[in-house]
C-alpha cells in the first residue's frame, strides 16, 4: 500500500497516536527531553544490540521493497533504529497518560455511585 | 540462541532489574497493568501490520510457531521487556528528579 514507506507508515501511525497524550493530557514527557533522553540512552542500546544479533543470525529479516533501504550500523535498517526511539517514547507517554486520567476516572466513577461505595 | 531463548532471558533480566535493582514499585501499581494493556492492544495492530505485509519476516528455526495477530508470540515477549525496562528507567528517573527538587505532588 505504502511501497517502501510501508514500515515508516508503521512508525508514523505511533507517532500520532502516541504524541498528542503530551499536550491533551499536558503531560511533560516531551517537554522534559533529559529526562527522556536518559531513559532512551539506558534501555534502546540493550534492544538495537539484540536486533544486530537477532539480524546476524537471521532470526528476522525484511522485505527490502517495503522499507527506504537505508541501512544504519551493525546492518540495521533505518526503521528499526526508529522503532526503538518511537515504541519507549509511546510506551512512556502511555504510562504517564493513564497515571493522569486515572483519578478523574475514579473520582467520575464515585460520584454518582455514593450507594454503591461503602 | 533462538528467538524464544533470548526472549525469556530478556523478560528474566528485566524483571529482575526491576524488582532487585531499581525497585521503583511499576509491578505493583495498576496503571502499569492498564498502560500495558493499551500498549499490548497498539502493539497487536502496529506488529500484525508489519508481519501480515510481511515486511518483517522470521525464520521459522528460531521461533515456536505460536502467532498472535500474524505476529510470532515471541514478539510480545520482547516487547514486554522493551515496555517494562522502558517504563521502570522513567520512573525510576522520576524519583531521582523529585528527591533532588522535593516539590510534592501527591
Amino acid at each position: 500500500m505504502f511501497g517502501e514507506w510501508s514500515y515508516m507508515a508503521m512508525l508514523g501511525f505511533v507517532l500520532i497516536a502516541s504524541w498528542w497524550l503530551e499536550f491533551a493530557f499536558k503531560l511533560r514527557v516531551l517537554r522534559n527531553p533529559k529526562r527522556l533522553f536518559t531513559t532512551l540512552v539506558l534501555v534502546s542500546p540493550w534492544f538495537i544490540a539484540w536486533d544486530a544479533y537477532a539480524i546476524s543470525l537471521g532470526h528476522w529479516f525484511f522485505d527490502r521493497t517495503q522499507m527506504t533501504g537505508i541501512i544504519g550500523p551493525m546492518n540495521i535498517p533505518l526503521e528499526e533504529y526508529l522503532f526503538f526511539i518511537l515504541i519507549p517514547i509511546a510506551a512512556v507517554l502511555t504510562l504517564d497518560g493513564v497515571t493522569k486520567v486515572l483519578p478523574i476516572v475514579r473520582s467520575w466513577l464515585k460520584r454518582p455511585a455514593r450507594l454503591v461505595n461503602k | 540462541m533462538t528467538y524464544t531463548g533470548l526472549a525469556l532471558f530478556a523478560i528474566i533480566t528485566v524483571l529482575l532489574v526491576e524488582l532487585m535493582v531499581l525497585k521503583t514499585g511499576l509491578l505493583k501499581k495498576i496503571e502499569f497493568y492498564l498502560a500495558y494493556a493499551i500498549v499490548v492492544f497498539f502493539q497487536l495492530l502496529t506488529n500484525g501490520y508489519l508481519t501480515g505485509r510481511e515486511i518483517v519476516l522470521y525464520d521459522s528455526e528460531s521461533i515456536i510457531g505460536l502467532r498472535i495477530a500474524f505476529a510470532p508470540f515471541e514478539d510480545l515477549m520482547f516487547g514486554f521487556a522493551l515496555v517494562v525496562l522502558t517504563m521502570t528507567v522513567w520512573t525510576k528517573l522520576q524519583m531521582v528528579e523529585e528527591n533532588r527538587f522535593p516539590i510534592s505532588k501527591e
